[in-house]
């Protein structure tokens, strides 16, 4: 049961994302439209208190629970982080979702979302299959 | 309860969001990120033999708890939690989205797209199914969404989630203002 308390952070998680309307078609549009703040402001004041809690864990050496060391994985560039970024975005812009909203909008009782989870899963598994041979 | 009830605004919704990442690092470790579970989901349901989906999917069972966290939040959100009424979205793009053939602002998505009976028009397949497609295809193919480098990668100073977090706006303004257009008059 030692994974019970990522369970109760992703239902903070998922009350976070209904009750600022990020799950919604509508803001999302908004958002690529430049016709409000509200999504920018969310993603920046989420990337601001992030990056403060995590110069915080360095600086003072915070340890897990379990009194582990926390470490951050290097992220190694290559081009598949453009190419996929793209193709990312005009998903995203189309169905107003990116995966952690798909979640949660089916909680939320839009269940034809489901359809576009699996597709996405399908999306995921296509990517899988073909790796070898797209340019990254 | 009112003020929960009602939609809440960014500087509350952004810094508990951030709030996640910390919590993540100091309950074990585990960085934050969604689009890697589609992955998961994938080695421990269809791995077909292919290398990409051959890994030990169940050393990291957490990230599936913390989704199933989401749909059960999602839930309680909107049972408990919500005051229904329509997104207050700026009014110019509520014209502008009318202008181009939206004609339902009653719910989170626009319902003459996003519904079951939706699904067996043209317009809704390309929004959903093709949509949902490329989201799941673009993520894995960028090592990342929206939550893994936009807010995971750029917080910790990693440069490639900043150039892959410029891609999905540049995508996104791309669909939104080119695609876009086209796709809603099908």
């Amino acid at each position: 049961m030692k994974n019970l308390k990522f369970l109760l952070v992703g239902i903070c998680f998922g009350i976070i994302l209904i009750k600022s309307e990020v799950i919604s078609w509508f803001r999302i549009q908004e958002m690529f439209r430049l016709q409000s703040f509200h999504m920018y402001g969310i993603i920046g004041s989420a990337i601001v208190v992030a990056m403060i809690s995590i110069l915080l864990i360095k600086r003072f050496n915070i340890k897990t629970i379990h009194q582990k060391p926390i470490v951050i994985p290097d992220k190694k560039f290559n081009w598949g982080y453009v190419y996929g970024g793209l193709i990312f975005g005009l998903g995203w812009a189309l169905t107003g979702a990116c995966p952690g909203p798909l979640f949660a909008q089916i909680g939320s009782g839009i269940l034809v979302t489901t359809v576009t989870l699996l597709s996405a899963i399908a999306g995921t598994w296509v990517y899988g299959l073909l790796r070898e041979k797209l340019p990254h | 309860m009112d003020i929960i009830k009602q939609p809440w605004p960014w500087y509350v919704a952004g810094p508990l969001i951030g709030l996640i990442v910390p919590a993540l690092l100091i309950l074990g470790n585990k960085t934050f990120g969604i689009s890697s579970t589609l992955r998961q989901i994938c080695a421990a349901c269809i791995p077909a033999n292919i290398s990409f989906f051959k890994y030990d999917w169940k050393k990291d069972t957490w990230n599936l708890f913390f989704i199933a966290g989401i749909v059960i939040g999602g839930f309680i959100a909107a049972h408990l939690l919500s005051d229904p009424g329509p997104v207050g979205i700026n009014p110019k793009t509520i014209v502008a989205l009318q202008q181009q053939g939206i004609k339902d602002f009653s719910g989170l998505l626009p319902q003459d797209i996003f519904s079951f009976k939706g699904l067996t028009t043209l317009k809704g397949f390309v929004f959903m199914v093709i949509g949902g497609f490329l989201v799941g295809f673009g993520t894995r193919y960028a090592g990342g969404c929206t939550s893994g480098h936009a807010i995971m990668g750029i917080s910790s100073l990693q440069w490639p989630s900043l150039v892959a977090t410029c891609c999905f706006m540049i995508g996104g303004f791309v669909m939104t203002w080119l695609i876009l257009p086209y796709l809603l008059q099908l």
